[in-house]
């Protein structure tokens, strides 16, 4: 806070030189911590004074909008919650709302509707929206002509079914009489852009519309939680400089994985986070890999080129603001047309043997075995802009105060003779040593949560890196001395070479907190063992906890664990609770509805 | 006597008596997949049952950080009176060592047996099945019992060979504990009503580990004065008539503890053959009732007599097994080390002694000693036989096999043209990275070691001679340092005590000459001292005795007085 650089930023304009010069005279002693409190307290100040401040508000608002969201990893909830601030200084009255949480029945009072959904895997509308979805697909759904709405879709282009929930909800809705306010708009992965479009115009449409309803009632703003909540400026796109502590390897040497723990400070940065949270981490590429690229295609690096609003020499674009290591098929497809490629042409038609090969080739593999020449400016075109990567965070504050732990696996494998790392995890594992900078940000995630009453047992099933949020979850329910019961499965390939933070489990069964631990470790035997077996083994215990209440949390990969734990649950519910398969259906729809079923997978 | 009494029982006293006769919570710790190790008792327990455990200490300090415990595993000891195994049974280990542990290796120890090194809880099980369906077993090789009992290997003169061999077996079978633990954790077998009863141990078993060897002059193979209790073979006309009785020897000590010290068997006279388990039980039950059992540093038979007096032991003995000692019978040790290559035995079949550095029977780059040990046993007629050299026998082939034989064992290494005589009389116990109490490197530092010494030796001119040259990792005295010419025993990392002046036969302890030098200082000091004997030696004058004589080293006498003068 000592440059005059900071100075500028400052809406000095609106303070007297007296009122100026005694706020800088106050301010000056404190340490950076500090400055973080009270600018969390100035906010809170503000806030409570805002219905008699705020004239702008009473000019516009009248009917109210609701905003609903439906979350996987939590992208979509942030985008729900800046679109609700950004609606509410608009003058709007905004209740915002999980799916989850939603009761459908309120539909048919709504007027105006904002979604913002996301998809996973193969079209599968995320745990919140999963009712709200389905229950609009059905003959239970009223008709809704009163009803005036806009979706918002996030999602991942590489995928088959991109969008899909989105685009569900967008045609349910419109089938029951509802009229399109705006166009929906589907969002890839670097979704910063398309989002601050269509809120923009979504936002001025909603002026227009909410004025002109006319029903005349000013509503006082509540209170914007997720300022209180954050005594922190630092978001995703402000991310916290933050110092690497540690990156440490916690396979074993002849492990088949690599996996590393990662300790990171979050000193100074007033960053708060709850165990089941996710951190965002933003990171550069690997210069090697920007070198090879350069020379594949005999560019030059310092040839400036357009980045968003920016002019930036290509290399350093390359390195800083270009998606390098996950491959999307808009690059497939525009660099196969500016090279006139015939074969990768072909390839860009098949939606799913495209999203095949771009799973298992970076852009850097797809230059090298379609070779081609494009400028600097057309390559900079075709890329994506980077997204920083989530990572389930493993600690929590009580036990690690200011730090944030992270169980990173490291993606890496050889392509033709090359070697591959993936973006964040070559560079949280390499790239970046011990007390330099990451560049990080919470993204907070209400959907995996341990009970607010400590005397909850929980079982938590999180194979690989999924074990990550239940490290923090030990933690924390040490820290609260909690009472209830708490059940572990984990699983990898090896138990000498893959048990993750072994000790520290092997201290908490010692320790009596946690109670029982059921390990699978698949290579370690001629059949292949995994957590859902170990589950079906157990299965009537399971059905016990789950009867006295139980908390039942996956994390891990989505694509077949969190199915397997799935089906295996549906099948302990029907086997040991004497239900039908539909019934077992039917149960675990409502442990979900009731937030005792919580997944966090990707 | 009653002063040991008073004081405080150590804990392993209590482990014992709480072991419902050795079984603890073995079982229970079995199905414990959340640790690799035994907790608590178990862990002493399981030695009862021939195992250690162990971890790789190499890499202990990087699972640490890795957050995950040591890579614990155990070291399974079989039990091999005698050291003698069938081809059959040898494919069987040769198989389990090669699919289920760490290390692959069969390693032929100074017990005169073999060990596996690194298995993983989940293969403990089927290892000691694997074991009984091929007629072994892993029984007290390990634990305060009488531990596998060696038998000189001495294929020339078969037929005293093999009623010494017998009684090898019986006193091993004597002796052995009688609980049903074994059965039931391991074969599991039907747990009965039945109380166990150890008529010869008792419930608490003995105060500390116990050796028994049965031994064959002039071979001093065995090492008499490394164990408790050594019947020495005394044949007329090639029968087997009795035994010389020689109890009390053992080379354990503790670096700093002048109360422990390596100590020499006493003769306690000769005895016929129908006396033989009599007088084994006997001293057994005499140590059993009266060896300290408040300190295990002085737990040790040698301890017992040395405290009693030798007499007043003896007595006892003679008391317990109605026997009178006669006077010892005569006999010559002339040599511990095994007679390598060819020999005819008087009952025409022959006998091949391969040399096995350090016993590791491993597949090693350009010398496949484990498929080649493997091939003969695929082949052979005859029998194996482990020599407590840590060397191999292939015993009992037919002339007609002799050149087959020879050829598998040419072709993997086994037969080597310019192993040296300085190599082949040195040895060393296993040490890092497995053994938990090794300090320095002993098996992985021999080789080396050797070779420098043969450059020595070379360089003075004694490249046909040799040194009876042993390292040990620690002062346990698993290498048998203590009965050395040159002994090294671990200090720490690189750094050994140097003990000189041993004899070639074994019968004199060596005194420690410079304390805790590095490795290159070891041989330092031997460049000069290997340089005199070269030119001041008596006509076939050993390393030991010629350093005795020109007083470069003061002999031990009576250990237990002036073993640290």
């Amino acid at each position: 806070m000592s440059s005059s650089n900071s100075q500028a930023h400052l809406p000095v304009s609106l303070l007297s030189d007296a009122q100026w010069s005694a706020l800088h005279q106050a301010i000056a002693p404190l340490s950076g911590a500090q400055l973080t409190w009270v600018s969390g307290y100035l906010a809170g100040l503000a806030q409570a004074q805002q219905p008699l401040a705020a004239p702008a508000a009473q000019a516009v608002t009248s009917a109210k909008l609701t905003i609903l969201y439906g979350s996987q990893t939590g992208n979509a909830k942030g985008v729900a919650s800046e679109y609700k601030a950004m609606a509410e200084a608009a003058g709007l009255t905004v209740e915002l709302l999980n799916m989850a949480d939603y009761k459908s029945k309120r539909l048919k009072d709504e007027t105006h509707l904002v979604i913002v959904v996301s998809t996973h895997g193969e079209g599968e509308a995320p745990d919140d929206a999963a009712e709200l979805h389905e229950f609009l697909a059905s003959k239970k759904a009223p008709k809704l002509p009163q009803l005036k709405y806009a979706v918002l879709g996030l999602g991942d282009s590489s995928y088959e079914f991109f969008c899909q929930t989105a685009k569900d909800f967008d045609q349910r809705l419109a089938a029951l009489g509802a009229s399109r306010l705006a166009e929906r708009v589907d969002c890839d992965v670097d979704y910063d852009a398309d989002v601050s479009s269509w809120t923009n115009r979504v936002t001025e449409l909603l002026k227009e519309e909410l004025a002109s309803a006319g029903q005349g009632q000013v509503v006082a703003m509540p209170g914007v939680n997720l300022a209180v909540a954050q005594a922190s400026h630092y978001s995703k796109k402000n991310p916290f400089a933050a110092e690497l502590l540690a990156a440490q390897k916690i396979t074993g040497r002849d492990s088949v994985k690599d996996i590393r723990h990662i300790e990171i400070s979050l000193e100074d940065s007033g960053l708060q986070y709850q165990p089941g949270d996710a951190l965002g981490v933003w990171f550069t590429n690997d210069p090697a890999l920007v070198d090879e690229l350069l020379g594949l295609l005999e560019l030059n690096g310092d040839a400036e080129v357009s980045v968003g609003d920016e002019r930036l020499p290509l290399r350093k674009a390359l390195l800083e603001k270009f998606e390098l290591t996950q491959s999307y098929p808009s690059f497939a497809k525009g660099y196969a047309e500016l090279t006139h490629n015939a074969q990768l042409l072909q390839l860009s038609e098949d939606k799913g043997a495209l999203r095949d090969y771009l799973a298992s080739h970076q852009i850097v593999d797809i230059v090298k075995a379609y070779p081609g020449k494009v400028s600097e400016e057309q390559l900079a075109s075709l890329l994506r802009a980077m997204t920083p990567r989530l990572y389930s965070i493993a600690s929590s504050q009580s036990e690690v105060e200011d730090e944030v732990h992270l169980t990173v696996a490291l993606v890496e494998y050889q392509k033709d003779g090359q070697l591959r790392q993936g973006g964040a995890s070559g560079f949280l594992a390499g790239r970046v040593e011990e007390g330099q900078q990451v560049r990080i940000f919470v993204e907070s995630n209400d959907n995996f949560k341990l009970p607010a009453d400590t005397n909850t047992p929980v079982i938590m099933v999180g194979p690989g890196t999924g074990i990550a949020p239940f490290r923090a979850f030990m933690q924390e329910r040490e820290a609260q001395e909690a009472q209830g019961n708490n059940w572990l499965f984990f699983g990898n390939p090896n138990f000498t070479q893959d048990f993750l933070y072994q000790v520290e489990w092997q201290r908490w069964v010692k320790e009596g907190l946690l109670n029982k631990i059921s390990l699978a470790f698949s290579r370690d035997q001629a059949d292949k063992i995994y957590v859902q077996h170990r589950l079906l083994e157990q299965g009537k215990e399971v059905f016990e906890w789950l009867q006295q209440g139980a908390h039942f949390y996956v994390c891990g990969d989505a694509n077949h664990m969190a199915k397997d734990v799935h089906n295996a649950l549906l099948t302990i519910i029907s086997e040991h609770g004497g239900k039908t398969a539909e019934q077992a259906e039917e149960y675990l729809n409502d442990l979900r509805k009731s937030k005792r079923y919580q997944r966090d997978v990707y | 006597m009653s002063d040991n009494q008073e004081q405080k029982l150590s804990d392993n006293e209590r482990l014992k008596r709480e072991s419902n006769f050795l079984r603890g919570t073995i079982a229970q710790d079995l199905q414990d997949d959340l640790t690799g190790g035994f907790t608590a008792d178990n862990f002493q327990l399981i030695r009862f049952h021939g195992m250690y455990q162990q971890d790789d200490r190499d890499i202990r300090a990087e699972r640490a950080k890795q957050k995950l415990e040591p890579l614990h595993n155990v070291m399974l000891r079989c039990r091999l009176p005698g050291g003698i195994i069938t081809p059959k049974q040898w494919l069987a280990i040769d198989e389990f060592a090669e699919q289920h542990t760490l290390y692959g290796s069969i390693r032929l120890t100074t017990r005169q047996t073999f060990q596996f090194h690194g298995v993983l809880k989940p293969n403990i099980k089927p290892m000691h099945q694997m074991l009984n369906s091929i007629g072994l077993d892993s029984i007290a090789t390990a634990g305060d019992v009488n531990r596998n009992v060696l038998c000189t290997s001495n294929p020339v003169e078969s037929e005293v060979h093999q009623q010494a061999y017998e009684w090898a077996v019986k006193i091993s079978e004597h002796l052995l504990p009688k609980t049903r633990a074994y059965a039931e954790i391991w074969m599991d077998e039907e747990k009965l009503e039945t109380t166990d009863v150890e008529p010869i141990l008792g419930s608490t078993y003995l105060p500390r580990k116990f050796k028994t060897t049965v031994v064959i002059p002039p071979q001093n193979d065995v090492d008499v004065h490394a164990n408790d209790l050594n019947f020495v073979a005394i044949a007329e006309g090639g029968k087997l008539v009795g035994f010389n009785v020689l109890v009390g020897g053992g080379l354990a000590m503790t670096h700093g503890d002048k109360t422990t010290y390596p100590r020499k068997a006493d003769d306690f006279g000769f005895i016929p053959l129908d006396k033989t388990l009599a007088v084994a039980e006997a001293v057994v039950s005499t140590q059993r009732d009266w060896g300290n059992r408040s300190n295990r540093k002085n737990a040790k038979t040698k301890y017992t007599l040395e405290r009693v007096g030798v007499d007043t032991f003896k007595a006892e003995v003679e008391k317990r097994a109605e026997v009178t000692f006669a006077p010892s019978r005569a006999y010559e040790f002339t040599g511990r080390g095994d007679r390598f290559g060819w020999v005819e035995g008087v009952d025409g079949k022959h006998h091949l002694t391969l040399f096995i550095e350090n016993g590791r029977i491993l597949d090693y780059p350009g010398k496949p000693l484990k498929t080649g040990c493997a091939e003969i046993a695929k082949i052979h007629q005859g029998d194996f036989r482990l020599t407590a050299n840590q060397n191999l026998i292939v015993a009992g082939v037919a002339a007609e096999h002799k050149a087959k034989i020879e050829e598998i064992a040419i072709q993997h290494g086994l037969i080597q043209p310019d192993v040296t005589a300085q190599r082949q009389n040195s040895m060393a116990c296993v040490s890092l990275p497995t053994c938990p109490l090794a300090m320095a490197e002993a098996e992985r530092y021999l080789p080396d070691a050797v070779t420098e010494l043969e450059q020595i030796m070379a360089k003075h001119g004694m490249a046909e001679e040799h040194i009876i040259f042993r390292v040990t990792g620690c002062p346990n005295g698993c290498g048998r340092a203590m009965l050395a010419e040159v002994g090294l025993v671990g200090k720490g990392p690189g750094k050994y005590n140097l003990h000189l002046g041993g004899d070639r036969n074994g019968t004199r302890i060596p005194r420690m000459y410079r304390e805790n030098i590095g490795e290159q200082e070891i041989m330092q000091e031997l460049d000069a001292l290997i340089g005199q004997w070269a030119k001041l030696r008596l006509a076939d004058e050993g390393f030991g005795d010629f350093l005795i004589r020109n007083d470069v080293i003061k002999p031990v006498v009576n250990s237990a007085k002036d073993f640290y003068d």
